[in-house]
């Protein structure tokens, strides 16, 4: 008898814990397909019947959204290609020389506003004409996918056993030729944690572009937050934009579960 | 006399091997550049412009320490001060008290753990606008869902974000929401660190599940739960997209916290030089109590 209330409990508690991410999820994928008529009922209509298309083709037809999902697809995978090309060396280097006053700096970089840097970065892309292109958001971004990167990477080539380096290097190789062809191919596992985390920060974003962007290199969510405040538009688009901003980011979730979670946990990592 | 002995060996080694570790600079320099002009070069900017009256389109004019002063006369700041402190204390509890409870419901086995655990995780993952834009359709005070959940359990409407008086725990909640399941990975984490024999010997002594809790987990997390602490901190101090989507600091300037402040300063009117300094005393409000929490951390291990 006390086994089974105890399980009820357990039951409960999980159910609560979990019902409210599930439930706004749920709610925006209900705003989506509805009609308007539906979304604005009282008492609200819960199961979309039938399941509506309209809001996910008003999203495509009024607005320049595929540009701003080009612009969103070629910031973040810019950032995060460029990260990881300095960022995987450094973490190496750092984790090598054990230097941890460098890794400190990373953790200012953590600790910062994000808006912080804008004010002085925005008038130095002013300066160099810069406005207006998609440069200076990849820049910005910089900010936050290269400390991802590092820290993630410092972590993990810490974590690596150095005898297969050594070997390495006392059978002749210099240290280039140890990390390019020892270190790196067994740091492969750590890289995917760096590249699903930067990436994933570097899409959500959305103060760097909201400041930098000009009406032609919004991102994705600077392109939806626009669709609030400047059009009065009805939910249904709005939560169809919404969940196509954010539905990449929950797949690649759902898929590299096991990744992010080491990631995370490993250094508490989180951008802007 | 064997120290005496063994010390040259030390030092013979200590040489080679300090030259040997030098050479790794040159993996470190594209980064260093790169966090140089991207990350330090704004911070020496910030700290020469906050001396500076400068104005986007006018000139600017070296004007000492006037911003800071003017800061701190500046009741809206003041106030917009008093409101993060507010803002981010109920955005630290929260996430801690739920995310721990999560952590030890999830460190057990049950059915369906992992599909649960993936589902708690995705507030953290999803992007912080597009959840704002979901939360403030149902903060809608005539059609908004959450008031029709309200009245089905007996409870009166709320104007949720509408009110000042309840702006900023809407905000929280919001807040909340997002981050809980970060504190629950760290604690998670330490859980499955913790060793196994303590509780073994509890169970022994005859202790139940409560003294156990008291007595072993909870000393064994506390760095963990530091750890979450601290990240949790900063991370509410610094809190900006759902506040800025859901109320850009409004009804009036109720939910305006110090990023918002700064936000409007610099962005909307243009007062860079003023922005610059809100900037400078912010970034030493969050290192100070960065500081303090990384202290308290030390003396924790100590004791």
């Amino acid at each position: 008898m006390m086994r089974a209330l105890e399980k009820i409990g357990f039951a409960l508690t999980v159910l609560v814990l979990v019902s409210p991410a599930a439930m706004v999820f749920l709610w925006m994928l209900s705003l989506s397909l509805k009609t308007e008529l539906d979304n604005t009922a009282w008492p609200p209509v819960f199961m979309p019947a039938p399941p509506v298309w309209d809001n996910f083709l008003a999203v495509f037809e009024r607005n320049d959204f595929l540009l701003y999902t080009w612009n969103s697809v070629v910031v973040s995978f810019t950032a995060t290609g460029l990260a990881i090309l300095i960022g995987v060396p450094a973490g190496y280097g750092i984790a090598k020389m054990r230097a941890t006053r460098a890794a400190m700096l990373i953790l200012i970089a953590r600790i910062t506003p994000g808006l912080s840097y804008l004010i002085p970065l925005f008038l130095l892309f002013q300066w160099l004409g810069l406005t207006g292109t998609l440069t200076p958001i990849v820049v910005t971004h910089l900010v936050i996918t290269v400390p991802i990167v590092v820290w993630v990477m410092i972590g993990f080539f810490e974590g690596l056993p150095a005898e297969l380096e050594e070997a390495a290097l006392v059978d002749g190789a210099n240290i280039w030729q140890a990390f390019r062809h020892v270190a790196f191919p067994l740091a492969r596992p750590g890289i995917t944690v760096a590249v699903i985390l930067s990436f994933i920060f570097s899409w959500n974003n959305f103060i760097f572009a909201m400041v930098l962007a000009g009406r032609e290199t919004r991102t994705l969510p600077v392109a939806v937050n626009n669709m609030l405040t400047f059009e009065q538009i009805s939910w249904g688009p709005l939560a169809a934009a919404a969940l196509l901003v954010t539905l990449p980011v929950l797949l690649l979730t759902l898929l590299a579960q096991k990744q992010i979670i080491a990631g995370l946990t490993a250094g508490g990592v989180k951008g802007g | 006399m064997s120290g005496a002995a063994t010390l040259p060996a030390a030092v013979a080694a200590a040489r080679p091997r300090r030259n040997y570790a030098r050479r790794y600079v040159w993996f470190v320099v594209p980064a260093a550049i790169v966090v140089l002009s991207v990350i330090l070069f704004p911070w020496v900017f910030t700290l020469f412009m906050s001396a500076h009256d400068w104005k986007i389109g006018g000139g600017h004019s070296y004007v000492g320490l006037d911003n800071y002063r003017k800061l701190f006369t500046d009741d809206r700041f003041l106030w917009s001060m008093a409101r993060t402190l507010y803002f981010t204390a109920l955005a630290v509890v929260g996430p801690m008290v739920l995310g721990t409870i999560a952590a030890l419901v999830f460190s057990r086995n049950f059915p369906l753990r992992g599909l649960a655990r993936t589902v708690f995780i995705l507030p953290m993952m999803a992007t912080p606008v597009a959840v704002a834009l979901v939360w403030t359709m149902m903060f809608h005070p005539q059609l908004g869902v959450l008031n029709w959940i309200l009245t089905q359990f007996g409870l009166p409407p709320s104007m949720w974000i509408y009110d000042a008086r309840t702006v900023i725990p809407t905000l929280v909640m919001v807040e909340v929401w997002h981050w809980t399941p970060l504190v629950m990975l760290i604690v998670l984490g330490g859980l499955a660190s913790l060793p196994v024999d303590p509780y073994e010997a509890a169970k022994i002594d005859g202790a139940n599940g409560w003294q156990a809790f008291r007595h072993i987990t909870f000393p064994l997390l506390l760095p963990f739960l530091v750890v979450a602490l601290i990240i949790r901190t900063i991370d509410a101090l610094k809190a900006f997209d759902t506040i800025y989507v859901i109320t850009q600091g409004g009804p009036g300037t109720s939910s305006e916290t110090i990023n918002i402040f700064l936000y409007l300063q610099g962005f909307a009117y243009y007062n860079m030089g003023y922005a610059s300094a809100v900037v400078v005393v912010f970034f030493l409000i969050i290192v100070s109590l960065a500081g303090v929490l990384l202290w308290a951390r030390n003396r924790a291990k100590d004791l």
